[in-house]
């Protein structure tokens, strides 16, 4: 969906609604800010889809991205990676631990690495369990066979997926079911080692049981990389997240601790989304 | 009428146009099997064909066949995997692109006497190859091209987008992507692709009468240097076809078996396209099962 931002400034005077509340969360030597975004502004052609998403992101913490269909924030988290740089023009600055990575001098390759994603839809590729986790290393110069069994082994462990495949490392991805192959598509982007991990919507093609499975592992996983996560669903975001950040209509309207966000928004249209009033 | 009748009447109408035209292509094909059958025998299968006298094979023929198929393929699939590749991964959306899919399009409607003609004109009296395999294989090359792009392309295509974003995610170039991750997946239907286009090489005849010629002659099979005029190897002979062997026997052949020799060859010519047809879909099923294992 796409916003004339001209006419949204004409509403802006008497439109009560599109009052924000973004209250920064409070970085602490344990939990500095890994990456910020500052002005930035998401173009399609000449459409500018989202806007304002002035946002920090703290480390160690999950943080939920949440609003209805279309309100940026799946626009908003492949910003952060640079997965739109084919699709969209992104400005404005991307910091991570302090570097703008919205430049074009970036190594977008070994940004990606750090910055980790995970789909909305499972997307193991065509090859066994231990490719796909390997696959990338081997790109990157690893041949070394004990060290790359020790990366699978950790990693489809951190994934909490290890007891179901060891013994059979060498099937094809393809025949497990779907929330063992997200899952798996986590251990594949925890193999490259990230810092970040962005998920898009990870459990919304998985049922409760293996959302459940996945939820857990996020919990884990929390105690060693920062996690953002986009869900239209307002339980797992409750559930897993410290920080939500709720969008609406391309922009930010209110982030804060997940408990206040649920329980006393700021927001009169953050209250309504989170009850199910709209959306 | 009633929905229930209007469903009815047209099951049956359809079930009736499928039906007819499976009846018409196996009778045409089982005509040319049961009158070719009884004439191939070993001896036919690998003796040279005689120009005025019963008793002559297509064996030089046959080989001719498969040895342009070959070469043609050894040209075209590069091509057509790179004009593949760049059409459907690079290529931006713009008025160059759609105008080199237009003149793909353009290129694949053009009658194979065309391109024979062409090939005649370029390759066998401008680039002085005169009538040869070369002449034969560039032409086939130009007739085989835009569809063999076209399979390539469309079998990238079917590859879901989230397996290129799974790939950029992890940190990997676009290059990495498609050759490591996107080509593997493509394969099977690749593969299907090039097998069912070398059906259409093997039939063809119309482009090959005026580039690799009408004559074949005599080959001496223990020879396999492929500079010396009696190899089967060598590129620079004149080599008739299957197919343009039963085009002329049936326009000007003389022998007393003419008809015989016709019917013989026609019959391996379908019994052949008709195993890569069946080879194409049986090789693209196991090469999907093993990728996936879904068996």
């Amino acid at each position: 969906m796409f916003i004339n931002p001209t006419s949204q400034h004409q509403h802006n005077d008497n439109t009560a609604w599109l009052d924000r509340n973004i209250v920064a969360p409070a970085a602490t030597a344990e939990t500095p800010v890994v990456l910020e975004t500052k002005g930035m502004h998401v173009y399609y052609g000449g459409n500018e889809a989202l806007y304002e998403g002035d946002l920090q992101f703290l480390e160690h913490q999950i943080t939920a991205l949440i609003g209805p269909s279309g309100s940026g924030k799946s626009t908003f988290l492949r910003s952060l990676n640079r997965m739109n740089d084919n699709v969209a023009k992104v400005t404005g600055q991307i910091l991570y631990r302090g570097v703008d990575v919205n430049q074009p001098d970036i190594d977008v390759y070994e940004m990606r690495r750090r910055i980790g994603m995970v789909f909305q839809r499972p997307n193991p590729f065509a090859k066994s369990i231990y490719e796909n986790i390997v696959f990338a290393l081997r790109r990157r110069g690893m041949t070394d066979k004990k060290q790359l069994d020790e990366i699978v082994e950790t990693s489809l462990k951190q994934a909490a997926i290890w007891e179901e495949v060891k013994d059979k490392l060498d099937q094809s991805a393809l025949a497990l079911s779907g929330g063992q192959q997200q899952r798996l598509c986590i251990a594949r982007a925890l193999a490259v080692k990230p810092d970040i991990l962005l998920l898009d919507e990870p459990a919304s093609a998985l049922d409760p049981v293996s959302t459940s499975q996945l939820e857990n592992t996020l919990l884990k996983l929390k105690a060693s990389y920062t996690i953002i996560i986009v869900t239209h669903n307002m339980q797992q975001a409750a559930r897993i997240s410290d920080y939500t950040a709720f969008f609406n209509l391309g922009r930010v309207l209110e982030y804060d601790e997940t408990s206040r966000i649920f329980t006393s928004p700021k927001v009169q249209l953050t209250n309504n989304y989170v009850a199910g009033d709209f959306g | 009428m009633n929905p229930k009748t209007a469903n009815k009447i047209a099951t049956g109408v359809l079930y009736g146009t499928a039906g007819t035209i499976v009846l018409i292509l196996a009778a045409l094909l089982g005509y040319i099997i049961v009158t070719g059958l009884p004439h191939i025998s070993w001896h036919f299968l690998t003796s040279p064909s005689k120009a005025f006298t019963a008793g002559g094979g297509i064996g030089i023929q046959l080989f001719n066949s498969f040895y342009l198929l070959v070469l043609t393929l050894l040209i075209s699939f590069p091509i057509a995997l790179g004009a593949g590749i760049y059409l459907n991964e690079y290529a931006p959306k713009n008025a160059l692109t759609s105008l080199i899919r237009t003149a793909i399009e353009i290129l694949s409607s053009l009658p194979s006497v065309v391109v024979g003609l062409f090939g005649f004109l370029i390759f066998v009296v401008q680039f002085g190859f005169g009538f040869s395999i070369l002449s034969g294989a560039f032409s086939l090359t130009f007739f085989n091209l835009p569809l063999l792009t076209r399979s390539i392309e469309e079998a990238l295509a079917a590859v879901p987008e989230t397996q290129r974003e799974g790939g950029l995610a992890l940190g990997l170039s676009r290059w990495e992507t498609v050759i490591y991750i996107i080509l593997p997946a493509a394969l099977p239907s690749i593969l299907t692709g090039v097998i069912l286009s070398a059906g259409r090489i093997f039939g063809e005849a119309a482009a090959l009468i005026y580039t690799a010629g009408q004559s074949a002659p005599a080959l001496d099979f223990a020879n396999w240097n492929p500079f010396d005029i009696s190899s089967p190897l060598n590129p620079m002979r004149p080599a008739e076809t299957l197919a343009v062997h039963i085009w002329k026997i049936n326009s000007e052949g003389i022998m007393p078996d003419a008809k015989a020799v016709s019917s013989g060859a026609s019959a391996v010519l379908v019994i052949a396209v008709l195993l890569f047809n069946l080879s194409a879909r049986y090789i693209g099923r196991r090469l999907f099962k093993k990728l996936t294992a879904a068996d």
